[in-house]
């Protein structure tokens, strides 16, 4: 007999639909006419999204993360990546990914590789810096390539200097958008779709609080493939949309009638960094012992935007609404825009050192009542991969038990899933003393 | 009642046989390329050498990175668990447990129980592995036996690299070139794996007693260059390579039959994804 009771999502299949939609698009927006961008999960897509008539943006770690999903398709990507252009094996898996895909231009989801009229980037980590402008190299070398710096400070140094730093460059990324694409930029369209881009990083964070209920009704498996949607366009109404009124009304009604993600829930693991993609069957493995992966920095925040309350609390930051703002114009809307990722988007925290990780951490695995940890030490990425040890100690220093097994996001070379299981039956079975609740 | 651990690790399968706690048959030999043939010979031996047959053992539990290739075998329990009874059985006073073998090196914090509480391993490079102690082997032209005395009568401390067992051997063979000593090149060897070993070993804290287990705990130069590296005494217990055996064994004694099938399942699921 289950502990509790469970059932997919509703709006699952809304989110598959918004997802292909996205990728169809782009890959057909030359056909309409439509404009097509390449950038990071990180660009502030409400900017190029905003110019004049139709536009369509593909986001460069998504789309090496769905590669990285597909085991045959990305080892011949990245065997492509390095072989044919001599990429580095220890670099971010995604952009290895990424760049093999236009080095055998081929795209994941069918036909040739679709070229970018622009590039907009930002700078974030340091395989940001550098991925789109060695892809704009690999696609031809003459795909206009803007990029902007977002290293301002951690989510408590940010001021009115920190905001203006960014802004002057938003600026600057209006300018070139509009001289290299002759369109300019629409202050309507702008306008919404940062009100949209504070919906849904808003309303993902307050979907993920929800998961402090005993049962948690949602696993980490789940909300990879609800998350994704942020990191594609989350200023677009649709998306938005998705997570306001589709996803967190829905989450709310689970919580409300005890609808667990995991019907034998018996513990509640905090997990950090993108799992291996290629084999998220390891977290439906550990639900044979009721384990439920629950929360994570990556998960949380990745798109979703928080604050610390005075109480000392990570809260979701508050939507416009809440903060009883409407926008008036372009500057408005840029300043809400450069404010809400760099206070809000806690991400960005292990870029500016231990302690703040390890800070969030600590709030995230008490608040959501973790009983342990399950950390991906991930060799696909350096940026998530930053103080991940350092966090091990912080949450074994909050008395909780903490397992590691190395990996990749999305390289199945660098992963081996028979060691994992083991090292999980052995943390499951000794460290926990957990048995088996299901075949 | 009769009970029997097998331990088929990344070279060799360790097989213990023990009747009321006590050691009754132990043998050892090559893990080959098939696992499964392998421990079952190997257990055949071990039966002939206890003079028992098959039907005179109550409960037979396998460990190791291929554990769960031993068809015969009512249960599976995982390696650092194996260890970690191994060990409280023999020096009920450990804490902290490093057991170096041909392919892993790893360390496991246990309790007064012996419950795993927390545990490290050097997942995916042969540095501060037996492999590593037998690739420097043969670039010296040495025995790992000889290569362990001779790293005795070194006074002299040479920083070396371990962090590739690739570059590692490179740099054997300039201080070869160089005509440094054999003995303190052997010596520089071990403190490299050493600190590798030691570094892993800190990850989970280094609390006493510690105890090495594993073929590599029968290299006395290894061990020298352990205990100075992170200065602390180092308990060897006999026949250290058949200790996860022996945990294996007791776990058999205690009954672990439930995790079987789950080992089972899952090389089944891996071996239809061509994952084996």
């Amino acid at each position: 007999m289950a502990k509790y009771k469970t059932k997919g999502l509703d709006c699952w299949n809304r989110a598959k639909e918004l997802r292909a939609k996205y990728y169809k698009d782009y890959k057909e927006a030359h056909d309409r006419g439509a404009l097509r961008w390449e950038g990071g999960a990180w660009s502030f897509d409400a900017i190029p999204q905003a110019l004049e008539g139709e536009v369509h943006g593909l986001t460069e770690e998504p789309y090496g993360a769905s590669i990285g999903a597909n085991p045959e398709l990305q080892v011949r990507y990245q065997e492509a990546a390095e072989g044919k252009w001599g990429c580095a094996r220890d670099l971010c898996a995604y952009l290895r990914n990424y760049w093999g895909s236009i080095v055998l231009n081929e795209f994941a989801y069918g036909g040739e590789w679709p070229k970018a009229d622009f590039i907009f980037q930002n700078h974030i980590c340091c395989s940001h810096a550098k991925w789109l402008q060695v892809a704009a190299e690999i696609e031809g070398g003459n795909i206009p390539f803007f990029c902007f710096d977002v290293g301002a400070g951690a989510y408590d140094k940010i001021g009115e200097r920190q905001i203006n730093y960014v802004v002057e460059q938003l600026y600057d990324g209006i300018d070139f958008l509009e001289k290299v694409t002759k369109r300019k930029i629409d202050d309507e369209k702008l306008i919404q779709n940062v009100k949209n881009t504070y919906d849904s990083a808003c309303y993902w964070a307050k979907a993920c609080e929800l998961n402090q209920a005993i049962p948690a009704p949602l696993d980490e498996k789940t909300m990879f493939s609800l998350y994704v949607l942020g990191t594609l366009e989350k200023s677009h109404k649709d998306i938005a949309h998705f997570y306001k009124d589709e996803l967190y009304p829905e989450v709310k009604d689970r919580v409300a009638n005890k609808i667990a993600a995991v019907a034998d829930e018996q513990c509640r693991v905090l997990g950090d960094s993108q799992p291996p993609w290629g084999f998220l069957r390891i977290f439906r493995y550990l639900e044979k012992y009721g384990i439920v992966s629950i929360a994570s920095l990556y998960t949380f925040s990745l798109i979703g935007w928080w604050t610390i309350d005075k109480a000392g609390k990570l809260v979701p930051y508050p939507t416009l609404e809440e903060q009883g703002i409407t926008i008036k114009d372009r500057d408005h809307a840029l300043r809400l825009l450069a404010e809400g990722e760099l206070k809000g988007k806690l991400m960005w925290v292990p870029f500016y050192g231990a302690k703040y990780k390890n800070d969030i951490i600590t709030k995230i695995a008490k608040q959501w009542k973790c009983d342990a940890s399950i950390i991906h030490l991930n060799r696909g990425c350096e940026g998530t991969a930053q103080h991940q040890m350092e966090m091990k100690i912080a949450v074994q220093n909050l008395g909780l038990p903490v397992m590691t097994f190395e990996g990749n996001m999305a390289d199945e070379r660098e992963f081996d899933e028979g060691r994992t299981t083991r090292f999980i039956d052995l943390f499951v079975t000794e460290t926990l003393g957990l048995k088996k609740v299901a075949d | 009642m009769i009970f029997a651990g097998i331990d088929v690790g990344g070279k060799n399968v360790h097989i213990v046989i023990t009747k009321d706690g006590t050691i009754l048959a132990k043998v050892e030999g090559p893990t080959g390329i098939n696992k499964a043939e392998a421990a079952e010979k190997l257990y055949e031996e071990a039966l002939k050498k206890a003079g028992l047959k098959r039907g005179d053992i109550s409960r037979v539990v396998a460990t190791g990175s291929s554990g769960s290739r031993v068809a015969f075998a009512d249960g599976v329990i995982p390696d650092a668990a194996a260890d970690a009874r191994g060990v409280i059985k023999l020096i009920p006073s450990a804490r902290t447990i490093i057991d170096v073998g041909a392919e892993e090196g790893r360390a496991i914090k246990i309790g007064p129980e012996g419950r795993v509480l927390d545990f490290a391993i050097n997942e995916r490079c042969a540095a501060g592995t037996g492999t590593f102690v037998d690739t420097m082997s043969r670039a010296l032209e040495v025995s790992v036996e000889e290569m362990a005395k001779l790293s005795l009568q070194s006074t002299r401390s040479i920083p070396m690299n371990a962090q590739c067992a690739v570059f590692g051997e490179s740099e054997v063979v300039s201080l070869i070139h160089q005509k440094t000593p054999k003995h303190d090149i052997a010596r520089a060897v071990h403190d490299a794996i050493a600190g590798r070993v030691s570094s892993v070993a800190r990850i989970v804290g280094l609390e006493k007693d510690v105890v090495m287990i594993g073929g590599v705990a029968k290299n006395t130069g290894f061990t020298e260059s352990l205990k100075r590296d992170i200065g602390m005494d180092v308990n060897v217990p006999d026949d250290p390579e058949f200790v996860s055996a022996l945990g294996a064994a007791t776990a058999a004694a205690t009954g672990v039959l439930e995790e079987k099938v789950e080992a089972k399942v899952v090389e089944k699921e891996m071996i239809e994804e061509g994952k084996s």
